[in-house]
């Protein structure tokens, strides 16, 4: 077995999804190229279990399953915050996010995603 | 060149090609779907790198649940069926920056491995892998799970922002001249 040949289909599958996190906008996409990046990574892992020989065995399929794990609460987390984006915005592209602090009153001002969010949505919803 | 290696070449260039499409199609449930296709030529990577234990796992967790999720936030945020035009900005930058972390790390690799052989090692049943992560990596096995555990709550105050909200802020004063 080669081991540069999955080697090199990581990397080539670490940069694909580099270049679709800066470059789309839909947040549901940018996950999906986070998760072309974790996969790489578990890629990386297991095929060095195969070339290494570590003191313990499996080290690295081990590994790749934690990291299957931590991408399963990855995406979990990461969904929630794009639908409550979603109601808030009713639209998911991250450009739009503000990243600063909103100044002023709270409720009214277009800029305050965490403290108003309440807020717009029951006046929304009036 | 043996069998193996003919394998991996396959399922990596499907794995590469469809990830292509995942970053560069027009169309988001396309987009899901073509992860699918990435995702399972992984985990047949996986399967001839004599890991079967992680392959089926990649193929219950991530083809099975995680593109689910991802299907369903592409349908709960509506979006559009056909090819819509405004997914993508602007991709020089993002095209140099992402070409230049694949081939670099690309270069790096081959240039540490040319093109050496290595003995499959024996394969990483269940049986294998359970002995070692119950043996020797019990701790982070019980960190993972109440990391899965904060996940899980973290997800559910996320979507429900009438947890902990401060009776202080307009919308408690709203509801109560709402309760009047």
């Amino acid at each position: 077995m080669r081991p540069v040949i999955p080697y090199v289909t990581a990397a080539l599958l670490f940069g694909l999804g580099v270049y679709g996190v800066l470059r789309r906008r839909n947040a549901v996409l940018v996950l999906m190229a986070v998760e072309l990046m974790l996969n790489a990574v578990n890629l990386i892992l297991v095929t060095a279990d195969t070339t290494v020989r570590a003191v313990l065995p499996h080290s690295g399929q081990v590994f790749a399953l934690f990291v299957i794990v931590l991408a399963a609460a990855e995406i979990g987390v990461g969904l929630a915050i794009v639908l409550q984006l979603y109601r808030l915005r009713a639209s998911v592209t991250v450009d739009d996010v503000p990243l600063t602090e909103p100044s002023g009153d709270r409720a009214g001002s277009t800029g305050d995603v965490v403290a108003g969010s309440a807020g717009a949505r029951a006046e929304a919803g009036r | 060149m043996t069998g193996a290696d003919v394998l991996l070449l396959a399922l990596g260039a499907v794995a590469v090609g469809s990830g292509v499409l995942v970053v560069a199609t027009k169309h988001l449930v396309r987009a899901g779907l073509y992860l699918v296709l990435c995702l399972g030529a992984l985990a047949g990577d996986y399967l001839v790198l004599t890991a079967e234990l992680v392959a089926w796992v990649q193929v219950l967790i991530y083809v099975g649940a995680v593109v689910v999720l991802l299907l369903f936030a592409v349908m709960l945020t509506r979006a559009p069926i056909g090819a819509s035009d405004d997914l993508d900005r602007p991709g020089w930058p993002a095209a140099l920056i992402g070409a230049g972390t694949g081939l670099g790390l690309t270069a790096l690799l081959v240039d540490a491995f040319r093109w050496s052989t290595v003995e499959l090692p024996a394969a990483g049943t269940a049986e294998g892998i359970g002995e070692q992560v119950f043996r020797s990596w019990v701790l982070p096995f019980e960190v993972l799970s109440v990391l899965l555990l904060a996940a899980l709550v973290g997800a559910v105050i996320l979507s429900r922002p009438d947890i902990g909200r401060r009776p202080d802020t307009a919308p408690a004063q709203s509801r109560t001249e709402a309760i009047r």
